[in-house]
């Protein structure tokens, strides 16, 4: 199994007081804990420190954690001869779990010495997993396909880790940051106590030209200045296939045109709506013809969209 | 042996779950359980049933409660201050979604 040092990982001595630990895992609780913090792998840097905390604090299994000697973290090593024999009793192989479920394991059998703990009915963990989506998937919904590592009891009340093959529907409608729940795929219960269930949290990926607000989408829909004016109908994408928009004669830039029921659906609720917001572009350059006739236009037309400015710019 | 496909579900208004479901889900004892929902931290469908129903997206609240009662080492009443203000932000994030999704 590899080393991992909790010490270091928490940031203490090896011979820090239970006080000195306890601090040095609320400090960087507070930083990391997924729920409050916005870091950078803060929930892979949480579940390290927790793990270690975990142990550290606990003053037996602190005390076995140490007789694991002292190694450079991510090198594989081996317990000492009789290190099985003092703190884990009737736990199988050591070599095929991690550090992790290797102290899992000494909780199970603590309580197992206490409670009949091994013949007690327990539910199963339940366990969380990301699932990242294209915007396309996540509209239409889809089938993922997820390995889950659980943790299962064996009945006299040692643990390992299982892989676990789970296979989803993702339904049609799911947003960046929500969970699903696959009821019943988490953890197996022990002794006839219910299984857990499986969490997906959805990760979405940006879509280049739809942007998402609860089950409504929005589109930059860029028209040229003349079609503004006049009015046209564009062909315009939707995530359910194209569709023909009428821009009125006069719209003005910012304006938002809405199709009906061309946004996300969800469950048996009526979908949402694809709201297409007009940018009006205007040609960068111009040939000499255009020029003159754009000279012309302005020559002709008495349009001010500075009228309001007059008053102020008068005093 | 094929995989059999299971069905994911939406965790929102419509679906409802027990008391024991929310309670398992949790991994929180009963008593710090009913501690948040007298603090109003998780409301049930009716609180008045003699038979406590919860709609489903209170699963999440009440895992994150225990998480946050154990990572944090807090009393209840002090998750249900701290899940009332991840709610507050939740909110703020969704309305600074939906505003950056009308003005890019």
């Amino acid at each position: 199994m590899k080393y991992k040092d909790y010490y270091a990982i928490l940031g203490v001595k090896r011979d820090a007081s239970a006080d000195d630990i306890k601090t040095a895992y609320r400090r960087l609780a507070r930083k990391y804990h997924p729920d409050v913090s916005k870091e950078k792998d803060a929930e892979e840097k949480f579940k390290e420190m927790a793990e270690a905390y975990e142990t550290l604090q606990d003053p037996e299994k602190r005390g076995a954690y140490d007789q694991l000697g002292s190694h450079p973290p991510g090198q594989e090593f081996h317990p000492p001869p009789d290190w099985g024999q003092r703190f884990a009793q009737g736990q199988g192989g050591l070599d095929d779990i991690d550090l992790s479920s290797l102290f899992a394991g000494l909780d199970a059998r603590r309580g197992a010495a206490g409670a009949h703990h091994a013949r007690r009915t327990m539910a199963g963990n339940d366990y969380e997993a990301v699932v990242r989506l294209s915007f396309a998937q996540a509209f239409h919904g889809t089938e993922v396909e997820l390995n889950v590592a659980v943790l299962e009891w064996d009945p006299d009340g040692g643990v390992r880790r299982v892989p676990h093959h789970v296979k989803a529907r993702i339904p049609r409608g799911v947003v960046d940051g929500e969970k699903l729940r696959v009821p019943g795929k988490g953890g197996k219960g022990a002794n006839g106590g219910p299984d857990g269930d499986l969490y997906l949290d959805i990760e979405v990926a940006a879509h280049p030209l739809y942007r998402v607000s609860g089950k409504d989408l929005y589109l930059d829909l860029p028209v040229t200045p003349w079609e503004a004016i006049l009015g046209t109908s564009v062909k315009v994408p939707t995530p359910a296939g194209n569709v023909t928009l009428k821009v009125p004669a006069g719209s003005r830039a910012g304006q938002q045109l809405r199709l009906t029921g061309r946004g996300m659906s969800r469950g048996s609720g009526p979908a949402g709506d694809l709201f297409a917001k007009l940018r009006i572009e205007v040609p960068t350059r111009v040939d000499e013809t255009q020029g003159a006739l754009y000279k012309q236009l302005s020559e002709s037309s008495n349009f001010n969209p500075r009228a309001h400015f007059e008053q102020e710019v008068a005093q | 042996m094929s995989t059999p496909i299971e069905d994911a579900m939406h965790l929102d208004t419509i679906t409802e779950v027990t008391w024991t479901q929310l309670l398992h889900s949790s991994g929180l004892p009963e008593s710090e359980l009913r501690e948040l929902v007298r603090y109003g931290a998780l409301v049930p469908c009716n609180p008045d049933a003699p038979v406590w129903t919860f709609e489903a997206r209170w699963l999440v609240v009440a895992k994150t409660a225990s998480r946050i009662r154990h990572d944090f080492e807090l009393d209840p009443y002090g998750v249900s201050v701290v899940l009332s203000y991840l709610e507050r932000i939740g909110r703020l994030e969704d309305e600074i979604r939906a505003l950056r999704a009308q003005v890019r």
